[in-house]
């Protein structure tokens, strides 16, 4: 096999470590300790992937930031010995068309710009009143109902679900069916056919979507891409990607933030009480990017291929060679972050690596933070007495997705 | 503080109007960097230097 001869001519021997490594469940928050040993020992190394495989994982912040910003390292997931996530991405990638997320340079500013016209700054801060309301409303049924409450599905799904619904033009009714898939999608160890189904389903309702747009549009996100396709830019597969990857991207990855977030407040009370009591919207900001680095929910690594040797970190990066950023073990470097193991919301926590870094960095990640800088403060606010309804050890974590969070989180106030 | 942007290399992260937005703005239609003041008045320069390091796409250039 190939893989090994690549393997020997690089040196690397039989006793490289498996990727991705589990966390210990007595410290949920927490990266996987073998990975933070590893950063210990130096900010790059290899592992070995499901497909045997030998790729650099990157644990150290200065590294990772470095690399993420370097042209040398694509995310063409054509291009022989890219690290794949699983045996489906590797069996679709000459299926799936281009999109923002394996495209390089010219080709990614231009699905890129077609992408960021709902998310800027201030369109953005234009979204606040209605976030507002969507989590008022949630709030409210949730004092209604009965208790103890899970706070995944009142609260931390409906928020950016509905959000982005809205700005994408998505009907709202639909969000059973894109939840349902979109969570299949994101299985950490899809099979080849697993994932390609429920791919395939979302991708032919993002197509039916952009064309129903087409003839009819309004004043959204797949409306403008639409436009895109009419104008001739663009062809309909390739808005339906790109408007997938929007939908499952705008909603998934906030609702485990806001799901794991709570819990890691409710863990940390007196930082939840510092957060609860404060008006300054710069506190609250820098509390949100605390609480990303903290709980970095992309699990199983930022996938890249170096295009051209890379020195960095004492070690070569060959051509040819692929390059996992990890964001956890990044966020708990020790010489970015003091204590990293302490969630410290007072601490400096800008340029944490939560939304990655980069050419690639989050689409939606303003998004992500007004609907974070909404939803928690209001939470603690109006629940101040909410508590935990089952032991800690209890709580079930999703070890297995792709993103990190919880699957449900009950509680009572 | 001298201050440019690269709008070909921008990729419309908003970061530079979160950390200082009297001095830069991004394009209605695709968020590309605008740059509102070129030479920012000292009050300004930590922020400026904040929007330049959060830059994703190192797009910001400062001369001090």
């Amino acid at each position: 096999m190939s893989d090994t001869l690549t393997a020997n001519a690089s040196g690397v021997t039989a006793d490289v470590p498996e990727y991705p490594m589990d966390r210990d469940a007595r410290c949920p928050f927490a990266p996987p300790p073998q990975m933070l040993k590893m950063n210990e020992a130096k900010p790059l190394s290899r592992v070995r992937i499901w497909d045997g495989s030998t790729p650099w994982l990157i644990t150290g912040h200065a590294v990772a930031r470095e690399l993420f910003a370097d042209s040398r390292v694509s995310v063409d997931d054509r291009r022989d010995g890219f690290p794949h996530w699983n045996e489906h991405m590797l069996s679709t990638v000459h299926k799936r068309p281009r999109s923002v997320f394996t495209s390089d340079a010219e080709e990614h500013t231009r699905f890129r710009r077609m992408l960021s016209k709902p998310f800027t700054f201030k369109r953005v801060e234009g979204l606040r009143p209605a976030i507002q309301e969507v989590t008022d409303e949630c709030i409210d049924s949730i004092l209604t109902g009965p208790q103890p409450a899970d706070m995944v599905a009142k609260l931390a799904l409906p928020v950016p679900t509905r959000v982005i619904s809205e700005m994408l033009g998505v009907p709202y009714e639909d969000h059973e069916f894109f939840q349902h898939h979109a969570n299949v999608g994101l299985a950490r160890y899809a099979t080849a056919e697993e994932g390609q189904k429920g791919a395939m389903s979302l991708h032919q309702y993002l197509i039916d979507l952009v064309k129903k747009k087409m003839e009819e549009p309004s004043e959204d996100a797949v409306s403008d891409l639409a436009e895109r396709v009419t104008a001739g830019e663009i062809s309909v597969k390739e808005a339906a990607q790109l408007g997938t990857g929007l939908l499952i991207a705008g909603h998934e990855t906030t609702a485990n933030m806001i799901g794991i977030g709570i819990l890691a407040l409710l863990e940390n009370p007196e930082q939840a009480a510092l957060l609860r009591d404060s008006d300054d919207p710069k506190f609250i900001a820098n509390a949100v990017e605390e609480l990303m680095r903290y709980l970095s929910i992309i699990q199983t690594g930022q996938r890249r291929i170096a295009v051209e040797d890379i020195e960095i970190g004492g070690e070569t990066i060959r051509a040819g060679e692929g390059i996992i950023l990890d964001l956890a073990p990044a966020n708990w470097d020790g010489e970015a972050y003091p204590d990293p193991d302490k969630l410290d919301l007072a601490r400096d926590a800008g340029q944490q690596l939560g939304f990655g870094y980069g050419r690639h960095q989050c689409v939606g990640q303003q998004l992500a933070r007004a609907e974070m800088q909404i939803v928690f403060p209001t939470l603690l606010k109006r629940i101040p007495t909410m508590k935990l309804a089952i032991p800690f050890e209890e709580v079930p974590f999703k070890h297995d997705r792709l993103a990190y969070g919880v699957y449900e989180l009950p509680v009572t106030w | 503080m001298k201050v440019t942007v690269d709008q070909d290399k921008c990729v419309s992260s908003g970061q530079c109007v979160l950390n200082a937005g009297d001095v830069f703005d991004q394009r209605d239609d695709d968020g590309v960097v605008i740059l509102l003041i070129d030479s920012p008045p000292s009050e300004q320069a930590a922020n400026v230097r904040n929007a330049a390091a959060a830059c994703p796409a190192l797009a910001i250039d400062i001369e001090e």
